[in-house]
């Protein structure tokens, strides 16, 4: 369903500020695949996913997704495979438009927009339905602002954008790290949900150990742009902590305890 | 200061208002919807009045005078859009160096002159600041400019509900959210800018005929009237809950107040030529408030 073939990343390059993210990144997901992504900061987790959501292009390499080679397809273009949530609870709404403003817009992805018009009685009624999911109460607040909701409400109504039209990746950054605990269990709990319901193929990016181990079947640990642990199956339900913690030392030599990582 | 000179100049004041009610609209389309300021407005302001007047002497009905009005603020528009998204230019530059070579071009549409001048006797338009007082009620120069606020009010109220009109105001509230959602974001803030000084053209050609002539200095501080009303309208009507139609009107009444405004403060004696540092000063109060409110406050400033 993707396929990152030696991807490579370079920013600034040629200047003191030189990064490299990605330094050759290969990966294979097959359909109905859900893969956790762990790793400190500046790992390169949330290179990869705007690498694949062709936040901008990736120096060398190729990605695939569901045979079709995406490499140099702009971004709202490859956005009709796609469907992200991101950190930050304002990055993945409208603010000053309607929830179903914000719905209809996500309804549209991929589609070609024209005079039509922008949102039908008939797409309202499937709407409030979907709303539901998300037992947040919002399918009575179809016509309120966006910017009026909680950072836990915009990201559970990001959610439901994303995955509206049954996207063939769903890309999740990290969208519960900037919740209170409560919400992040709730918002994750309604990905959970989610992604059973839909077999959707998806990324998660985490920095939570534990949510990396209880949810989906594979594991990936990032570590200076290059996958340096890859768990699947079985072998992943057996994983604990401290596994974890112990594969993450050994890559970084130690400098662990000062990183953001939840260790709990 | 008699109080009737006053009185008498209202009328027209609010007809001008009106008219200047139609250009901040424009306006409230790039600064509001699509959070841009552009400045091209400052030359199509001239451009539509241009064209309209040129076309006119030459015999061309007001109606097709005014359409390809319309339609050359769409191209400069047009112009805008391409520096500003294709090529990477920053949106105030890229208005800046449209309205700069909008000022040849100009000159070039009027023959090479600073000035041109139609007869209302002789050719037949569509308003004129003769038409305000003691003229039929269907050619008053007020009534017309009214109805065909009206009618774009209503043409933009349904344009921006359908999905392409969604998905340029999405553009404006979030970007990243419009191409994580399939908008070219670089289409439809095009589309927007396009919109937005065809409007302005479209009012330039009204405003030319309303003074009777086209002048190639009548965009010079246009975007500051414009942002002018928008911001009156906020000020005035933005506690009151209303649907986009109300608001695009709320933005014509703030030109129509705006220059009732200038007309009081002529009349208490004010020097005509200082009127644009004021309308600058007034501006520049009124776009600083919100942020210095938020300091006030201690919350994050959000100009």
């Amino acid at each position: 369903m993707l396929e990152l073939k030696d991807l490579h990343k370079t920013f600034n390059p040629d200047t003191v500020n030189e990064k490299v993210a990605l330094d050759g990144i290969n990966l294979h997901l097959l359909p109905g695949d859900f893969v956790t992504v762990i790793g400190g900061n500046g790992a390169g987790k949330s290179t990869m996913l705007n690498a694949i959501a062709g936040t901008w292009f990736v120096d060398s390499g190729n990605i695939i997704i569901d045979g079709q080679d995406v490499t140099k397809l702009a971004e709202y273009k490859r956005a009709s495979f796609l469907g992200r949530v991101f950190q930050d609870p304002m990055t993945g709404t409208a603010a000053g438009m309607q929830i179903e403003e914000n719905l209809a817009l996500a309804q549209r992805r991929g589609k070609i927009r024209g005079l039509r018009i922008g949102i039908t009685s008939a797409e309202r009624d499937e709407y409030r339905e979907k709303l539901k999911i998300l037992e947040l109460g919002l399918e009575d607040r179809l016509t309120a602002k966006v910017g009026l909701l909680s950072g836990g409400q915009r990201q559970a109504l990001t959610l439901l954008m994303a995955t509206l039209k049954k996207p063939k990746i769903l890309l999740l950054d990290e969208h519960t790290a900037a919740l209170d605990p409560k919400t992040a269990a709730k918002v994750l709990e309604a990905t959970e949900r989610i992604v059973q319901k839909d077999q959707l193929t998806t990324v998660m990016i985490t920095h939570n150990m534990k949510d990396a181990i209880a949810h989906g079947n594979r594991l990936i640990m990032m570590h200076e742009g290059h996958i340096i642990y890859d768990v699947k199956g079985e072998e992943k339900k057996g994983l604990h902590v401290k596994d974890l913690l112990a594969k993450f030392e050994e890559v970084s030599g130690g400098e662990f305890a000062n990183d953001r990582m939840m260790l709990n | 200061m008699d109080i009737l000179n006053l009185i008498t100049a209202l009328p027209g004041a609010a007809a001008q208002g009106l008219i200047w009610g139609i250009m901040a609209i424009g306006v409230y389309i790039t600064y509001k919807l699509l959070d841009l300021a552009d400045l091209t407005v400052d030359g199509t302001m001239c451009t539509g009045g241009a064209v309209c007047i040129m076309m006119m002497l030459k015999g061309y009905p007001v109606g097709i005078s005014l359409l390809v009005a319309f339609l050359a603020g769409v191209l400069a528009g047009l112009v805008t859009g391409v520096l500003h998204t294709t090529l990477g230019i920053p949106a105030i530059l890229a208005g800046i160096l449209s309205q700069l070579g909008l000022y040849s071009i100009n000159l070039r549409i009027m023959d090479n002159k600073a000035n041109q001048a139609i007869n209302v006797d002789k050719y037949d338009l569509l308003i004129s600041l003769r038409y305000i007082k003691n003229v039929p009620v269907y050619k008053n120069t007020i009534l017309i400019v009214a109805v065909l606020l009206l009618i774009l009010i209503t043409i933009l109220y349904w344009f921006f509900g359908t999905e392409i009109g969604s998905a340029i105001r999405a553009t404006g509230s979030n970007p990243n959210m419009s191409r994580a959602q399939g908008i070219n974001t670089d289409v439809t803030k095009i589309l927007g800018l396009m919109l937005s000084n065809g409007i302005v053209a479209f009012a330039s050609g009204l405003y030319a005929q309303y003074q009777g002539f086209a002048d190639i200095n009548a965009g010079r501080g246009a975007i500051v009237i414009g942002l002018a009303a928008v911001i009156i309208a906020e000020v005035i009507f933005g506690k009151i809950q209303s649907n986009f139609a109300f608001k695009l009107m709320f933005v014509a009444l703030g030109g129509v107040i705006y220059y009732l405004v200038l007309q009081v403060v002529l009349w208490l004696g004010l020097n005509a030529n200082d009127l644009k540092l004021i309308s600058a000063v007034i501006v520049a109060v009124f776009l600083a408030i919100p942020h210095l409110n938020a300091k006030r406050k201690g919350g994050a400033p959000n100009a």
